[in-house]
């Protein structure tokens, strides 16, 4: 994970690529044996088809969008490109000057800011469980945890939809036992983006689990046992010794469960179109509808606004999980 | 006497239960939590083989009383439920296909041979693992279009043939075998290519299963590509039409939407637990690189 660059500007990166692109053919002058030459060659050879389509669907497109966040570019003028201008910055300003841009934003932040340390936690606390309290049925445990993570969200979305229906709905049939009037969950802005919050916590605590639960299984029975004869009691230990070990696993999951849950998108379109009153509404479903109504250059920009957050939210972690050492 | 014979029997059964159980009490807290974790997969499939009547019967029951296949009939016959799941599937099978190919070439360049330029192309797309689909997707959008392929099944299987994340975990398992065997190889005047086909790729089998587990998973599940290349219901991928299914009609009819759910999680969640085993090994060996 250390080789992760954190400063990926889409200008630097295509210089980068274009000078790859040109050195094989300055090596054979330069090559010492043909051996050398021969490893280089074959190289090569096996990286081509990886990065042709590499620079086709992914370089190509982070330049273009660059350039397309600075443009007016609507849909219609994709066939008509010349009509397009650059206007600076213009995309930027019209969306911080969009306050449904902001309620996206706003949205997005509380989503990651509690669905990700709580899922964090659930995963830790399960695989904590799992490990040291549990003898029978322990596989039964991790493969019903691990359960929400491989299925489709878009699936899992239309059966959450099902089950918080107001008057159908298990969830609401289970709560009028107990003589509780359930809500209209994702009709109410009080409840749609934490029942979201929720839905996320259950699909993602079986990854941070399994992770730690491997983690934990990697823990040196010795060091517990040192630790033991020191004194230290089960919180201590799990603080002082067994922690610090699972950090950098740790660290994995919530930089990539991180970058996942910016790009929160799937839960609001299947279940409430960002409503009620925007109150769903997320950064990646906002660029959605700005590119289903033809604003292209918003779109871009927005996606942008996106990936510095994903940078900043990496660079955080990093700095808050990193060993000290 | 007595007193302490009791309290050893108590001891004792009290240090038998422990041993075959672990910590008795933690098991109150996980199996609420497993309950939570598995109703509404239970509700699923349970309601998606009722009529609509029993669907909203309370209180609910575990096992229909009147299974039907009503659910099932409508989703194939008016949505056209069997040309979206084998769209999944080819589109799914081709891109898992083109990752284990391409990322463990250049995953084995990265990690066992010297070439110029190598810093640089594995600094590049180890930079781009952090961008967001959402930055590329416009202008993808626009390059594949202008390529005519947002009415084939291409479009949804060119941009993610080669990805960075497969490269990163190949180049990472393939460091992690010993030179020698390469070597040895040239020694013995084996060809370059050769040794990636003969000796490196048996011996990465594992990370290609871990890989291409994850690649056919994240290809059936993924929604908002082909939600925007998707132009007509022929190129749909099952999420594409469940989704506009449950959106498009009156969300009144549970049984329909319920059904195209089981569907579309119910191969990979048999796939899952026929193979969970290796599956988790793969997955728990990947985060801890």
């Amino acid at each position: 994970m250390t080789t992760m660059p954190t400063t990926t500007l889409a200008g630097q990166s295509t210089q980068e690529g274009d000078t790859a692109g040109k050195r094989p053919a300055a090596t054979p002058s330069r090559r010492r044996s043909t051996a050398r030459g021969r490893q280089s060659r074959a190289a090569w050879v096996l990286a081509a088809p990886f990065l042709a389509l590499f620079l086709a669907f992914m370089l190509l497109p982070v330049v273009w969008s660059t350039l397309m966040s600075l443009t007016d570019t609507q849909s219609a003028d994709l066939r008509t490109p010349l009509n397009v201008s650059f206007t600076g910055f213009d995309n930027y300003v019209r969306l911080f000057q969009d306050p449904q841009f902001f309620t996206a934003l706003r949205n997005t932040g509380v989503f990651v800011l509690v669905a990700l340390p709580l899922t964090l936690a659930a995963g830790l606390a399960a695989a904590v469980a799992l490990d040291s309290g549990i003898r029978r049925f322990r596989a039964v445990f991790r493969v019903g945890f691990y359960l929400p993570v491989i299925t489709s969200i878009v699936a899992v979305a239309v059966v959450w939809k099902t089950l918080l229906e107001p008057h159908a709905g298990l969830v609401n049939t289970v709560l009028a036992w107990f003589g509780i009037d359930g809500p209209a969950w994702l009709a109410d802005t009080r409840f749609a983006l934490p029942v979201m919050i929720l839905m996320a916590v259950w699909r993602n605590l079986g990854t941070v689990m399994i992770i730690m639960l491997a983690g934990l299984q990697s823990v040196p029975q010795s060091l517990m046992e040192a630790a033991e004869l020191d004194g230290a009691g089960a919180w201590q230990r799990f603080w002082r010794v067994t922690f610090p070990l699972l950090r950098p696993a740790l660290l994995l999951t919530a930089v990539t469960t991180g970058i996942g849950y910016l790009q929160f998108f799937d839960e609001p379109f299947v279940m409430t179109d960002g409503g009620p009153l925007d109150s769903t509404l997320s950064a990646t479903l906002y660029a959605y509808k700005q590119f289903g109504n033809g604003n292209y250059g918003v779109a871009s920009a927005a996606g942008y606004v996106v990936f510095v957050l994903i940078i900043a939210l990496t660079v955080l972690q990093f700095r808050v999980l990193r060993d000290k050492d | 006497m007595t007193t302490t014979t009791i309290d050893t029997a108590k001891v004792l059964r009290r240090r038998r239960i422990r041993q075959e159980w672990g910590r008795p009490w933690l098991y109150l807290p996980l199996t609420g939590l497993l309950l939570l974790m598995v109703t509404p997969f239970l509700w699923m499939l349970s309601s998606a083989f009722k009529s609509e009547g029993d669907i909203r019967r309370i209180p609910p029951d575990l096992i229909p009383t009147s299974p039907t296949l009503a659910n099932y009939r409508e989703l194939f016959s008016s949505l056209d439920f069997t040309r979206m799941f084998a769209n999944s599937v080819i589109v799914a099978l081709a891109v898992t296909a083109g990752n284990l190919i391409f990322c463990s070439m250049l995953g084995y360049a990265l990690a066992k041979l010297e070439f110029r330029g190598q810093r640089t192309v594995f600094g590049l797309v180890m930079a781009t693992l952090m961008v967001p689909g959402l930055v590329t997707f416009v202008p993808l959008y626009v390059l594949v279009a202008n390529m005519k392929l947002t009415g084939s099944l291409l479009g949804l299987i060119l941009p993610f043939l080669a990805t960075p994340f497969g490269v990163f975990l190949m180049r990472q398992f393939i460091s992690t075998l010993p030179d020698e065997l390469i070597d040895a190889a040239r020694v013995d005047g084996c060809r370059e290519l050769a040794i990636f086909w003969k000796i490196i790729l048996p011996l990465t089998r594992p990370a290609l299963a871990t890989l291409g587990i994850i690649t056919f998973l994240g290809s059936w599940n993924n929604f908002l590509w082909p939600l925007v290349v998707a132009q007509n219901e022929s190129q749909y991928t099952l999420p594409v039409g469940l989704a506009l299914a449950s959106s498009g009609q009156d969300f009144t009819r549970f049984g329909v939407l319920l059904a195209g759910a089981v569907v579309v999680l119910l191969p990979v969640t048999i796939v899952f637990l026929l193979f969970q085993r290796h599956f988790v090994a793969g997955i728990a060996t990947t985060g801890l690189k």
